[in-house]
């Protein structure tokens, strides 16, 4: 056992124990801790498990690498700009007014506020969306136990699994809560420190932040010297559109993603719930504005040691990282001397015929300690934050499933007169079984795993976000407008990225949009969709009407109480119910 | 609060929103997307002023925003005479 595994080891071993022991102390016996952790969550712990729900390991793992390797070093701001702008819609739009609602889903809200039918849509859409990214979780998971401890990925998915079965079926949101705290504070400290110690090593600056601008130029320098485009130019034309519509894509998906606004609900209160989403906002900025330091700090040292260096003299990263296939030639075939000089040409693009290094994405967290000369324990600690970032997401996400479920399948649909116990059990058993399937996948990830992934933010953002704000902000939003703007939204976004897809003939798309950036244009669809069917069908019932005017002023009122406590009976499907009056309902 | 203070709270409100919006959007469809080449003409601490938005300053924007969101919230309530009932909450 070399001695960075033996360091991996103890920091794994060391985190999952954390984890188990926070489990056990937070377990819960009522469906509200399990769906919302009692509700009664202090923002910035509630902040601190959002931070941990949202950055997955592809914020973790992925994400520099994708900044600093994939196209210039400018192209990546639309994770960095999309993934963090969000926030600012879920703040003012949806937050405080989700959790002044009540309840325990988003299928739960959409079914209280618009109608049954809608309710299924939300839930199939909240499973299919939470079911595409927590395999991609759990495929992380597998990958990250096999390059640091060299242990099978079915074994490295199945330990992952046993971790999180343990936590979240023992202490539903209330365990995954509190584990999440836990989990955000060794991703965040695994990502900076060495963050910190390259940007000291190669600036003398301590805050990566500030001491990346003093590379900036002569990593310009290198990469125009070695054939790439500059690192930090925007790009021009189409590509602008496209850099537009990803940007847009990511950030209303991020707004309408379920694992991320279901945790308004566990907030304390709905000032609770706003400050949630400072603090929320405020954690994921740590990594986030991190990250592209961590792109550019490692671009530079690896154009730096590969340029013209013997290929006999290359430094040991390379080699590990070559031996386990991450680092290849240009067809993803072993690194090649092509044209014979000596030293392998690292010119980033695979179009181009005179480079002879493939880099994957991941590898540059994952190798940064590494790369930047750090000491083995570091590069243990980076294992073990990025395992916590792929386990809290996917932990949040099980429990968007496992909820959609038990609470909008089961009690609300199939045994409304189900007693408390029961609805608990289903939910664990619901639980345990969405963590199976998901393993299965994790280890036998199907292979448009890249494209499922833009699927899940299309769908969010083309279905949930216009759906929920519309019902929010409109009183007058009805049933039959939400439930078409959703099936139509989706719709065209499901089909549009199937007809992209290279497997149909690669076709070009309209205007040459990428998939990945179809979700906006979906979202403007549903938008359009809902608000003309609205005007030609039967306005949601005054109780309703009312509910929605409440939900937007502070204090408790009887009725937003009434609604909270499941007391409120609202009769969407016969609208005349509603309009006997809307005293007719309230509480006493 | 009658329906008057109700009316006048949530007009407040949407204002707020409104501008704090247009910040969101300026900030990242607009110095961090649209005008990122024109801004890259100027550089601060060695980055060109394009990038850095695109990559740092719309995220700390983004931030700002949203505390600038919280404050003013918490002073609405305030003003209304409604943030009693959440007094016993933990909010920072």
């Amino acid at each position: 056992m070399s001695e960075i595994q033996l360091w991996t080891l103890i920091f794994v071993a060391l985190s999952f124990g954390l984890y188990i022991y926070i489990a056990y102390r937070s377990r819960v016996s009522d469906t509200a801790g399990f769906y919302v952790a009692g509700g009664g969550i202090p923002a910035p712990a509630n902040g601190a498990a959002i931070a941990a729900d949202w950055m997955s390991a592809a914020s973790f793992i992925s994400m520099a690498g994708l900044i600093a390797l994939a196209y210039n070093g400018y192209s990546g701001s639309a994770y960095l700009m999309g993934w963090t702008g969000g926030y600012v819609l879920l703040a003012m739009l949806l937050a405080p007014y989700l959790r002044k609602f009540g309840k325990y889903t988003i299928p739960d809200f959409v079914g209280d506020r618009y109608n049954e039918t809608a309710r299924l849509i939300a839930v199939i859409c909240a499973i299919v969306v939470s079911f595409t990214y927590v395999i991609g979780q759990m495929a992380g998971v597998g990958v990250v136990f096999s390059r640091f401890l060299e242990v099978d990925p079915t074994i490295g998915v199945i330990i992952g699994m046993a971790i999180v079965f343990f936590y979240a079926v023992l202490g539903g949101m209330k365990g995954i809560t509190w584990t999440q705290v836990a989990q955000y504070s060794v991703l965040i400290v695994a990502y900076l420190i060495p963050a910190v110690a390259i940007s000291t090593r190669l600036t003398g600056i301590p805050v990566p932040q500030i001491g990346f601008g003093q590379i900036m130029d002569e990593l310009e320098g290198l990469q125009t010297d070695l054939g790439f485009g500059s690192y930090t130019s925007a790009l021009t034309g189409t590509d602008q559109l496209n850099m537009f519509l990803l940007t847009a894509s990511l950030m209303f998906g991020t707004a309408g993603l379920p694992h991320v606004i279901i945790r308004f609900y566990t907030a304390a209160s709905v000032r609770a719930a706003r400050y949630s989403a400072l603090w929320a906002l405020f954690f994921i900025a740590l990594l986030y504005t991190t990250a592209p330091t961590v792109a550019a700090f490692a671009k530079y040292n690896i154009l730096t040691d590969l340029r013209g260096t013997p290929t006999e003299e290359l430094p040991s990263w390379f080699s590990t990282w070559a031996n386990v296939g991450l680092i290849t030639g240009p067809d993803g075939a072993p690194l090649r001397d092509l044209n014979g000089d000596g030293t392998y040409n690292f010119t980033g693009a695979a179009s181009d015929v005179t480079n002879e290094v493939m880099i994957n994405n991941d590898i540059v967290v994952l190798a940064s300690p590494e790369i930047g000369g750090l000491p083995a324990p570091i590069v243990g600690l980076v294992a073990a934050g990025g395992l916590a970032a792929a386990l809290s997401t996917a932990s949040g996400l099980l429990l968007v499933i496992s909820s959609a479920i038990s609470n909008d399948v089961y009690h609300k649909r199939i045994n409304p007169k189900a007693e408390e116990k029961q609805q608990l059990l289903v939910a664990r058993i619901t639980m345990a079984v969405a963590i199976v399937i998901a393993g299965y996948f994790g280890i036998n990830p199907p292979g448009f795993a890249g494209e499922v992934v833009a699927l899940a933010f299309g769908l969010g953002c083309a279905s949930f976000f216009p759906t929920l704000v519309l019902g929010i902000f409109w009183k007058k939003c009805t049933a039959a407008g939400a439930a078409a703007g959703m099936a139509v939204g989706i719709g065209v976004t499901l089909f549009y990225m199937i007809w992209t897809i290279e497997i149909w003939g690669n076709n070009e798309g309209i205007f040459d949009i990428a998939a990945t950036g179809f979700g906006a244009v979906g979202m403007v669809i549903n938008l359009l969709v809902t608000i003309i069917v609205s005007q030609f069908t039967a306005k949601p019932s005054e109780l309703v009407q009312e509910l929605v005017e409440e939900i937007r002023y502070p204090g408790q009122t009887a009725l937003v109480a009434a609604h909270a406590a499941g007391e409120l009976k609202l009769d969407h499907d016969d609208p005349e119910e509603g309009d006997k009056g809307p005293g007719r309902h309230r509480p006493g | 609060m009658d329906q008057q203070q109700r009316t006048e709270y949530w007009r407040r409100n949407l204002r707020l929103m409104a501008v704090l919006l247009v910040v969101w959007a300026l900030v990242s469809f607009g110095a961090g997307i649209f005008f990122t080449e024109w801004l890259n003409q100027v550089s601060i601490f060695g980055v060109p002023l394009g990038f850095w938005f695109a990559q740092q300053g719309s995220i700390i924007t983004f931030l700002a925003l949203i505390a600038i969101y919280v404050w003013r919230m918490d002073r609405l309530d305030r003003e209304y005479g409604a943030d009693d009932y959440e007094e016993g909450v933990r909010h920072s």
